[in-house]
């Protein structure tokens, strides 16, 4: 399985493997907020986990589409469908691939991100820290959808809308347990563990769902 | 070692393409699948391989050296497409799908630098595999077919876009696996050159009804 997972992260950093659309995306995202909100540094400070966090989201759905669909093309999906391997785990390791090529950028990216909303050290590192928790399962969900769609010429946005809605919880939980960190009474623990528990959750859900839909996409 | 389809039938969509297909290869034989165009030999083959599922009958492989659940797991599938990444090198290529495949028992695969020599592309190991002509690019696919050993062969249309040296060298490689043992399908228009390979014609939709052999 390491063959896999180092061949997806070196296509993903060659030429059109679009590992650094995601995390380009996400400091247009969060780059042009200042602007648009306007110099108030208490409100930016106040809605920064939240900005974050929404844009990790949308960039890590953006290239989720090509995660079945690229292998699909050549006929390489073919030859992984039929091996011996259970075709859960080839798709667990695929994804474990995506999350490393284009979630862990945007977890990395979150810290500097922070700065430009005016957030301190407490919500910047809370919001990596749960960036780096829920990032995971967002890829976990998208795999289902990628597989759902994996035969649609056009399925990116079609992926996009049937993953989010089971992408909402992990924002929701995201967000509650930074503001958790940051303000007091509040306890940071629960919201961040049903976080990790969501992951968890979905990296068993996910690849399992993915398979099924990927055999049954076969023609 | 031996392939014994028995009764095989299959769909597209909701129309049969073939019914009651049956037919046993031994270790060593080959077998042509003919027919026209839409006759049904590239659904036979995916039937085969695993990858679109049968209305009824089954294939088996019996009394292999390494016995497996599903017949697709000891096949090689050359398909239409070549499976390989334009961005990566044609060595990323064949590195990856050798140590991806692993060898199953009863056979070796061999070295990555020997499988593109045997296909006559030795020295264009370092170029990315989007850079190859179409000819090329089927015969670096070919040599995925010897860098892990899988006792059966499934191949579809294997000698589109070469040209006649191209041919004379599959033939080679395929004559090559059956002497080690092997098993070999393939659907072909144009003559392989295999000696006492055995012919199943297709007649398709409108020979559902009769037996094909």
């Amino acid at each position: 399985m390491i063959p896999l997972l180092l061949r997806d992260i070196r296509l993903s950093v060659r030429a059109g493997g679009g590992a650094l659309i995601g995390v380009l995306f996400f400091m247009t995202v969060v780059a042009v907020i200042p602007f648009g909100v306007g110099p108030d540094l208490n409100l930016l400070s106040r809605i920064g986990p939240a900005i974050l966090w929404i844009g990790a989201l949308l960039a890590a759905l953006l290239g989720l589409d090509r995660l079945f669909q690229a292998e699909r093309e050549d006929g390489s999906l073919d030859l992984l469908l039929m091996q011996e391997t259970p075709l859960v785990l080839t798709v667990l390791v695929k994804c474990l691939a995506h999350w490393i090529a284009t979630g862990l950028p945007l977890v990395i990216a979150a810290p500097l991100l922070g700065l430009f909303m005016n957030m301190d050290e407490v919500a910047i590192g809370a919001t990596t820290l749960t960036l780096l928790a829920g990032t995971p399962a967002i890829t976990f969900i998208g795999a289902a959808g990628a597989a759902i769609a994996v035969a649609l010429p056009r399925g990116g946005l079609l992926v996009s809308i049937l993953v989010l809605p089971l992408a909402i919880p992990v924002l929701i939980f995201g967000v509650s347990a930074v503001h958790a960190a940051i303000e007091d009474p509040a306890p940071f623990l629960p919201p961040f563990l049903i976080l990790v528990a969501i992951n968890l959750f979905f990296a068993v859900i996910g690849p399992v769902a993915a398979a099924a839909a990927l055999r049954l996409s076969s023609d | 070692m031996r392939l014994l389809a028995e009764g095989l039938s299959a769909k597209r969509g909701e129309d049969l393409i073939f019914r009651d297909v049956s037919f046993g290869i031994d270790a060593g034989e080959a077998l042509i699948v003919k027919g026209a165009n839409g006759s049904g030999k590239s659904t036979l083959l995916r039937v085969l391989a695993g990858l679109l599922p049968a209305v009824s009958g089954t294939a088996r492989l019996l009394a292999a050296a390494h016995p497996v659940e599903r017949l697709g797991e000891a096949c090689h599938y050359l398909g239409h497409r070549n499976a390989m990444k334009r961005e990566l090198t044609v060595e990323e290529n064949l590195v990856f799908w050798k140590a991806f495949y692993g060898d199953l028992h009863g056979g070796a695969g061999i070295g990555v630098d020997a499988a593109a020599a045997a296909v006559g592309l030795g020295g264009i190991l370092h170029l990315p595999f989007g850079y190859l002509s179409a000819g090329q690019q089927r015969r670096m696919a070919m040599a995925r077919l010897l860098v892990a050993w899988r006792p059966v062969w499934i191949l579809d249309e294997p000698t589109a876009a070469l040209d006649v040296a191209a041919e004379a060298m599959f033939a080679g490689l395929v004559t090559n696996h059956l002497a080690q043992g092997g098993i070999a399908i393939a659907a072909t228009h144009q003559p392989l050159g295999l000696e006492g390979a055995r012919e199943l014609w297709m007649t398709g939709f409108a020979g559902a009804e009769q037996g094909v052999w």
